[in-house]
C-alpha cells in the first residue's frame, strides 16, 4: 500500500501538471492516438464489415484474418515495425491500426450478418434499394454488434499506446518507460494507474453506448436484454 | 538466418522461459474461471456483478497491470511472479463468461434426470455438469491459451525473458531476424498449445465421437 501512496504523491505533485512531457500533456496524446487511430481503422474496416455481411462475399477471408490476428504478439509487431520505419510515431500507428482493425471488422460483419433475412426481403419488397436496405435496415439493427465491435478496438487501442512510448516520444507510457529506466517506481505506478482509469472509463461509457443502441435497435415492447451478455443463462431449472 | 544459425540455442532456452510462465497462468486461470462460472451461473443475480467486474478486469491494460501487480500482491517488479499473477487476472476474467454459458450449456433435462436417478450435488457436478460442459469450457480455454501465449511477451519490456526478449533485444540491436523469429516462434507456440486443448477436449468428450459415429 505504501507504493500506492507514493505514486499517488507523484500524482499530486504540481510539477508533473506543467510543461512538456507532464501528465495533461501525455493524457492527450494518449487520447489523440488512440481517436486517430480508431477512426482509421474504422474508415477502412467498417464499410469492409458490412460490405462482406450484406453481401455473404470473403467471409471465410475475414474471419480467417480476424482469428489469425489474435495470435499475434502485439510487441513483436510493434518492434519489427519499428525496425522497418524507424523511430517515431509511424510505426506504432500502423501497428495500432493493424491491431485495431480485425475487432472492428468482425464486429461490423457479424453485426448485419446476423439481421434477420426476412427482414431485409421485406425491406426489399416494399421497394428500397440495396443502399437503402444497408442505411436504413442493416446499420441500425447491427448497431449493437458493431459497436461491440468498436468498444473492443478502443481498449485495445489505449491499452497498446502504451506500448507505442516504446519507441516513440508518446503518450501515457512514457511515464511507465522513464520509470523502468531510472527505477523510480512511483511514476511507473502513477502511468500505470493513468493508463488504468482511462481505460476503464472507456470499458463504461462505450457499453453504455452499447446499451443505447441495442435498446433503439428493438423493436418496441419487447422485453430488454443486457448486449454484452445476450445468452446468460437463466439459473437450474 | 546468420542471426538464427548461432542463437538457436537461446531462442530454445527462451522458448522453454515462455512455456513455464505461459503454463501456470493457464491453469491457474480455469482453476478459478469454472469455480466463478459456476457460481456465476447457479445465482444470476451475483452472475451479473461478477460478470462485470471480469470484463472491467480484463479492460485493464497488459503493461499497467504488469506494474500494479506489484504493489498489490507484494512481489517484486521483475520476477515470473508478476507475470504468472497478472495473466491469471486476465486468463480468468476472460473465462468465467465461457465459464458460466458452458454450465448453461448442459441440458437441463439431464441435469434433472441425474437428479432423479439419485445423484447428490457434488457427484452432480463432477460426473454430469463438468464432463458435459466440456465443450463449451476447451473454447474458452483456447482463447485464453493464445491470449496468454502472446501476452507474455510483453514481460519482456520489465526485464522478464520470454520469446518477447527477442523483441526487444532486436529491436535495440537492430536485427529483424532476430524480432521475426520471436514474431514466428510465439505464434507457433501459441498454436501447438491451441492444438494440444483441441485433443485434449477430444480426449475428455468421448461420447460426442460415439453419437457423431452413430448419427452418420
Amino acid at each position: 500500500m505504501n507504493l500506492l501512496l507514493e505514486a499517488a504523491a507523484w500524482l499530486a505533485d504540481a510539477a508533473h501538471w506543467t510543461g512538456p512531457g507532464s501528465v495533461p500533456v501525455r493524457v492527450l496524446e494518449h487520447l489523440w492516438v488512440t481517436a486517430l487511430v480508431v477512426g482509421a481503422a474504422a474508415v477502412v474496416a467498417i464499410p469492409t464489415g458490412v460490405w462482406v455481411g450484406h453481401t455473404g462475399r470473403g467471409r471465410t477471408a475475414v474471419i480467417a484474418f480476424a482469428g489469425a490476428a489474435r495470435a499475434v504478439p502485439t510487441l513483436g509487431l510493434l518492434t519489427l515495425l519499428g525496425l522497418w520505419l524507424g523511430i517515431g510515431l509511424g510505426a506504432p500507428l500502423l501497428a495500432l491500426v493493424v491491431l485495431a482493425v480485425p475487432s472492428l471488422l468482425a464486429g461490423a460483419y457479424s453485426g448485419v450478418e446476423s439481421v434477420d433475412g426476412t427482414t431485409t426481403s421485406a425491406a426489399r419488397a416494399i421497394g428500397m434499394s440495396e443502399w437503402q436496405i444497408v442505411t436504413r435496415v442493416e446499420l441500425p439493427l447491427a448497431a449493437p454488434v458493431i459497436l461491440g465491435g468498436v468498444r473492443a478496438a478502443t481498449l485495445q487501442v489505449i491499452a497498446t499506446a502504451t506500448l507505442a512510448a516504446y519507441i516513440a516520444d508518446a503518450g501515457l507510457g512514457r511515464f511507465l518507460f522513464n520509470g523502468l529506466k531510472s527505477r523510480d517506481y512511483a511514476q511507473m505506478l502513477a502511468g500505470a494507474l493513468l493508463v488504468t482509469l482511462i481505460a476503464l472509463l472507456f470499458e463504461v461509457l462505450l457499453a453504455a453506448a452499447q446499451r443505447r443502441a441495442a435498446r433503439a435497435a428493438r423493436p418496441a415492447g419487447q422485453k430488454s436484454t443486457s448486449p454484452s451478455n445476450p445468452v446468460f443463462p437463466k439459473g437450474p431449472s | 538466418m546468420t542471426w538464427f544459425s548461432h542463437a538457436w540455442g537461446w531462442v530454445l532456452e527462451l522458448t522453454w522461459a515462455h512455456l513455464w510462465l505461459s503454463l501456470p497462468a493457464i491453469l491457474l486461470s480455469v482453476a478459478i474461471a469454472v469455480p466463478v462460472g459456476r457460481l456465476a451461473f447457479r445465482r444470476p443475480g451475483l452472475g451479473g456483478a461478477l460478470l462485470s467486474g471480469s470484463s472491467l478486469l480484463y479492460s485493464i491494460p497488459a503493461l499497467p497491470l504488469l506494474i500494479i501487480v506489484p504493489a498489490v500482491f507484494g512481489v517484486p517488479l521483475r520476477s515470473s511472479a508478476t507475470i504468472i499473477i497478472a495473466l491469471t487476472v486476465y486468463g480468468a476474467a476472460l473465462m468465467v463468461r465461457t465459464a458460466a454459458d458452458a454450465f448453461a450449456s448442459v441440458d437441463s433435462h439431464v441435469r434433472e434426470a441425474a437428479i432423479a436417478v439419485g445423484h447428490a450435488p457434488r457427484e452432480l457436478f463432477w460426473k454430469v455438469d463438468l464432463p458435459l460442459a466440456v465443450p463449451v469450457l476447451v473454447a474458452g480455454l483456447r482463447v485464453v491459451t493464445v491470449s496468454t501465449v502472446g501476452l507474455v511477451t510483453i514481460g519482456a519490456l520489465i526485464g522478464v525473458p520470454s520469446l518477447g526478449t527477442l523483441f526487444t533485444d532486436g529491436f535495440q540491436r537492430g536485427i529483424v531476424a532476430e524480432v521475426a523469429t520471436g514474431l514466428i516462434a510465439t505464434v507457433v507456440l501459441a498454436l501447438a498449445l491451441d492444438g494440444l486443448c483441441l485433443l485434449a477436449g477430444r480426449a475428455l468428450t468421448p461420447w460426442r465421437r460415439a453419437v457423431e459415429g452413430a448419427g452418420a
